[in-house]
């Protein structure tokens, strides 16, 4: 890797692992320091590896500066001797460098209790996102702009909201005790579940960043996975989920950067590696004796896998929706389990289910009821796409619904 | 919204072929999926079991409701609906009616 591409890359990988251990040492009150200590890791790293060409081993290089840093960091700030330090057990005079802990094993650690501070309930979910990308994943108030298609004050406020929030109500960053464990998971997996969905199902146009979105939520997860007492089954299936999901990647978005909408994929493109994963961790959920949302949500995800229209494919998946809507209502469930029904039982039963749903303000309601009404009745699938337009804000389904009505035999 | 009881008086314990048994376990989740993609489920509610005490006045227990006796008690469901008539429309679904049970639908009154 030549040495411009390369610390981009450090700086994704390594910012995050060290910065952990640092809030961690530091403590919720004073996650500041160690960001900038790490960020005066990366700053000296750029200047000195332009002059002077890369050190032979770059990692450690990083990781033995930023804990001289740290080190010098508690013996020039007094203030921070006598009044937190205290409070970090650590003071400068018996401070020692090896003390910072930067092994694999604390390194996980840490990220682990920083998922669950993050996550903490105090603040609600959609803080709870902002903050994981910003504190577990690096980055900024205009990338999480992008990725949630809103303004940067707006972003920037709302992490300064939820970072004080932690900070007036002490949140520890710390894993919680294994009795508390399930207690603190569902919020986790929620904040997990709705970053992968930011980046699966945004309609920003950057590519890359929403890719990265979910990624990082994948690695977050996966850091559960790895801990004995975090790897439980509705995170096996909410990874199984997200697996099955993202073997779809290179088949969803055309060069041009178009959605290519799941019949017209070529699954020639899908991932197959991430599909047997899928499938192992989609098994691997199903030891113990609850059903989360994230099993039936990943079981609908592994039927999605087989491209072919068969029956038992969609009456699987009209009952894993059936069950789903039980467990938890919502809007596109709802919409998502008519459309099964009518592969599985038929259009016309369909059609009287989808009018009863009722959904009048969404476009995707419409866009339903028109793809349920073609070849049954063409001129009512019109107007419902018709419908559907005036609805949507959205350019790429505009251009989908467009499509549909330049196929209807009228 | 309110919330509606629905009782299930079945008539005589259920019969039929094992498919026809699954056939009706699919009809029963399709339509209490369909009520919940309406948003209208509050509670899937439950099976019971055909046997059972009855505890009446001055210490009078006995076993039973037995299932030989016409309408006992096969299960209940919660759904919410803005009235007594919205909440028996979405009774009518229930497949239930098909092989002689019946839905007995009643507002619940909060305590």
């Amino acid at each position: 890797m030549k040495q411009a591409e390369l610390i981009p890359h450090l700086f994704r990988t390594e910012y995050q692992k060290i910065v952990s251990v640092l809030y961690k040492l530091f403590g919720i009150e004073h996650i500041e320091i160690a960001e900038d200590i790490v960020s005066d890791t990366f700053l000296s790293a750029s200047e000195l590896w332009g002059l002077k060409g890369l050190p032979e081993n770059p990692t450690a290089w990083l990781y033995t500066v930023a804990k001289n840093k740290t080190k010098d960091y508690l013996k020039h700030h007094s203030i921070f001797t006598q009044k937190i330090a205290k409070e970090i057990k650590y003071s400068a005079d018996t401070f020692d460098e090896t003390e910072i802990d930067l092994s694999v094993k604390n390194i996980n650690d840490s990220q682990l209790a920083m998922i669950f501070t993050v996550c903490h309930p105090c603040n609600p979910p959609e803080a709870q996102t902002g903050l994981a990308l910003n504190l577990l994943c690096g980055f900024g108030a205009g990338e999480i702009a992008n990725a949630f298609l809103t303004n940067k004050e707006v972003i920037y406020k709302r992490l300064q909201r939820a970072r004080e929030k932690l900070r007036t109500e002490k949140i520890k960053i710390e894993q919680p005790a294994l009795s508390e464990i399930g207690e603190r998971l569902p919020s986790v997996l929620l904040t997990l579940y709705l970053l992968f969905n930011e980046g699966y199902y945004s309609s920003s146009h950057d590519a890359g960043l929403r890719k990265d979105l979910c990624l990082e939520a994948m690695r977050l997860t996966y850091l559960l996975i790895e801990n004995e007492y975090t790897n439980l089954p509705a995170v096996n299936a909410l990874f199984s989920l997200m697996c099955f999901h993202s073997s779809r990647f290179e088949a969803r978005t055309g060069e041009d950067g178009a959605a290519i909408l799941y019949d017209d994929q070529d699954t020639a493109l899908w991932n197959q590696e991430l599909i047997q994963k899928g499938e192992y961790y989609l098994n691997l959920s199903s030891r113990g004796d609850q059903i989360s949302k994230y099993h039936l949500e990943a079981a609908i995800a592994y039927w999605h896998t087989h491209k072919e229209d068969t029956k038992e494919k969609w009456e699987n998946i009209l009952q894993l929706y059936n069950q789903l809507l039980q467990i938890e209502y919502s809007p596109i469930a709802a919409l998502n389990r008519t459309f099964a029904l009518a592969k599985a039982n038929g259009k016309t039963g369909a059609i009287a289910e989808a009018e009863k749903l009722n959904l009048t303000d969404h476009h995707l309601y419409y866009t339903l009821l028109g793809n349920l009404y073609t070849d049954v009745d063409n001129m009512k699938a019109l107007q419902h796409y018709q419908k559907a337009l005036d609805l949507t804000h959205s350019n790429s389904d505009k251009v989908i619904i467009e499509r549909n009505i330049a196929h209807l035999k009228i | 919204m309110k919330d509606f009881l629905f009782l299930f008086r079945m008539n005589g314990a259920p019969a039929g072929s094992p498919e026809e048994m699954q056939a009706m376990t699919k009809r029963w989740m399709d339509w209490i999926g369909g009520i919940a993609a309406q948003n209208k489920l509050t509670d899937r509610g439950n099976r019971l079991y055909p046997s059972g005490k009855v505890v009446k006045p001055g210490n009078v227990i006995t076993d039973g409701p037995y299932t030989d006796i016409k309408e006992s008690i096969g299960g209940y469901t919660i759904v919410k609906a803005d009235s007594l008539e919205e909440a028996t429309e979405l009774a009518k679904g229930c497949p239930g009616l098909s092989v002689g049970a019946s839905v007995e639908v009643r507002e619940i009154q909060g305590m």
